[in-house]
């Protein structure tokens, strides 16, 4: 038996929300330089241009890239080796989310209920916590505080198992060209396909936090995932939707076992400010 | 690259085509969701808005709190396409030009032809360079709203697209040089 402060894991996430609403991960910043580099549309390459001034300036000012500092996403995986000590998990999460927004002057874009009081909470919590047991002693959190122009252009479907591949593709293809603009292009992708209703949507979140270079470890769905993003640049819609032959930097899929009837699929619609951190403790 | 001031008259808007590149300099006046909604409440009421609406221009932010020392935080724009249902009346009351992301529904491109007013697109995630053309911020109504709040900012040489013209030219519908 191993034992965690939960005061650690509230200083970790702290640090986590003030560094990612900041720092563009230098994968997708390298990324973004390429697809600049290689853009043909006028317009869409004087907004990579600005997208790549912004990341850097940002990173050398400590300002946030992008002002929807977003709704933060925890993901906590705790080894069942492990006892928590020194109070609650939660309450150290939403703590560390609380300092780690109001003390990084980052902005609060939570409000207290989403129909009868849409008033703000003021320190963005709270945040939306999943805790999952595994074997071990390790504690695994991994964030994300993703921006709602994005997430707003997200879709799922219940899609029928006859509909296949092609259905899939379709699905994809249609919310990428239906968020368009508003996603703030160029987009990164995460398709969670199979499981449940609620478990596909899950998947597709969980599918961002995956690094710029890596693709869906068997074959056939990295075979599709490259598939689906040739696809989407060939709709054309550009950085900030002006047309270009950039549309998305990647698009990266999760997959689950699913029941005879189903062929569940959803996709989380990202923009470049894709923010996620791993916190191994 | 045009630069044009900003508030700005109608014989400047009407001379403004969808896809120019421009640098916006003058007082911009910040407002989305819940400021929209509030606005909507006032005209309904009778009661004034919190600034000048005639040839005013208004950019769809909500920035981050600005640092000690510095005008303003990250202040990137956000969907215009939210503020769509409060659009027609405010550009009917004089509203002259809008600053945002994304496009608009076919009843504020109307309203834009309407009153010869421009909307204007800027770089979505972009917050940390655009805050360098903003030189001040002021306080006008609802700081309850925190970055909802309406202020006014004073910009200089802001970038920007026009995005939908005073003939209702849309940059999104539109090929580009490749
Ligand atoms: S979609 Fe992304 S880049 Fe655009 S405003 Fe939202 S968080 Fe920022």
């Amino acid at each position: 038996m191993r034992e965690v402060d939960v005061s650690r894991i509230k200083e970790a996430v702290k640090q986590a929300c003030g560094e990612m609403a900041v720092y563009c991960s230098s994968d997708i910043l390298e990324k973004l330089k390429e697809r600049r580099d290689a853009e043909t549309g006028r317009r869409s390459k004087i907004a990579m241009e600005m997208l790549v001034e912004n990341a850097e300036l940002a990173a050398g000012e400590n300002i946030p890239i992008c002002q929807d500092t977003g709704l933060v996403t925890v993901y906590v995986t705790l080894g069942q080796e492990v006892h928590l000590a020194g109070g609650s998990l939660k309450e150290a999460i939403q703590q560390g989310v609380r300092e780690g927004y109001t003390e990084n002057f980052l902005r609060a874009s939570v409000v207290k209920d989403p129909l009868f009081d849409r008033s703000n909470t003021k320190d963005n919590t709270p945040a939306v916590i999943y805790t999952e047991i595994a074997d071990g002693e390790e504690v695994k959190i991994e964030l994300t505080a993703k921006g709602f122009g994005s997430e707003n252009m997200s879709r799922i479907a219940m899609l029928k198992p006859a509909e296949g591949l092609d259905g899939v593709k379709k699905f994809v293809i249609d919310t990428i060209r239906l968020a368009g603009p508003n996603a703030c292009p160029p987009m990164i992708v995460g398709v969670g396909i199979g499981g449940t209703f609620d478990y596909s949507a899950v998947l597709s979140k969980k599918a961002l936090l995956r690094p710029m270079k890596e693709y869906n470890p068997d074959p056939q769905y990295k075979a599709l995932e490259e598939e689906l993003e040739r696809e989407a640049d060939q709709l054309k819609i550009g950085a900030m939707g002006l047309h270009g032959n950039t549309t998305v930097l990647k698009v990266s899929i999760l997959s689950a076992p699913t029941h005879i009837a189903g062929l569940p699929c959803a996709v989380n619609i990202c923009c470049h400010a894709c923010r996620h951190r791993e916190i191994v403790l | 690259m045009r630069s044009v001031t900003l508030p700005m008259d109608e014989a400047t808007a009407k001379s403004l085509r969808a896809g120019e590149a421009v640098l916006l300099s003058g007082t911009v006046y910040t407002a989305r969701d819940a400021a929209h909604k509030k606005m909507h409440e006032c005209i309904r009421n009778g009661e004034p808005l919190p600034f000048e609406i005639r040839d005013a221009s208004v950019y769809y932010v909500g920035p981050t709190p600005a640092k000690p020392g510095t005008a303003i935080g990250s202040a990137g724009p956000t969907t215009s396409s939210r503020m769509d249902a409060y659009t027609p009346e405010l550009l009917d009351l004089g509203l002259r030009t809008m600053i945002g992301k994304g496009r608009r529904s076919e009843a504020v491109k109307e309203a834009i032809q309407r009153n010869h007013a421009v909307y204007f697109v800027c770089c979505g995630g972009a917050g940390a360079l655009l805050s360098h053309a903003v030189q001040e911020r002021e306080m006008l109504a609802w700081p309850e709203l925190l970055s909802e709040a309406v202020t006014k900012l004073t910009v200089k040489d802001f970038p920007c697209f026009v995005g939908i013209d005073s003939l209702g030219n849309d940059i999104y519908e539109m090929e580009d040089e490749e």
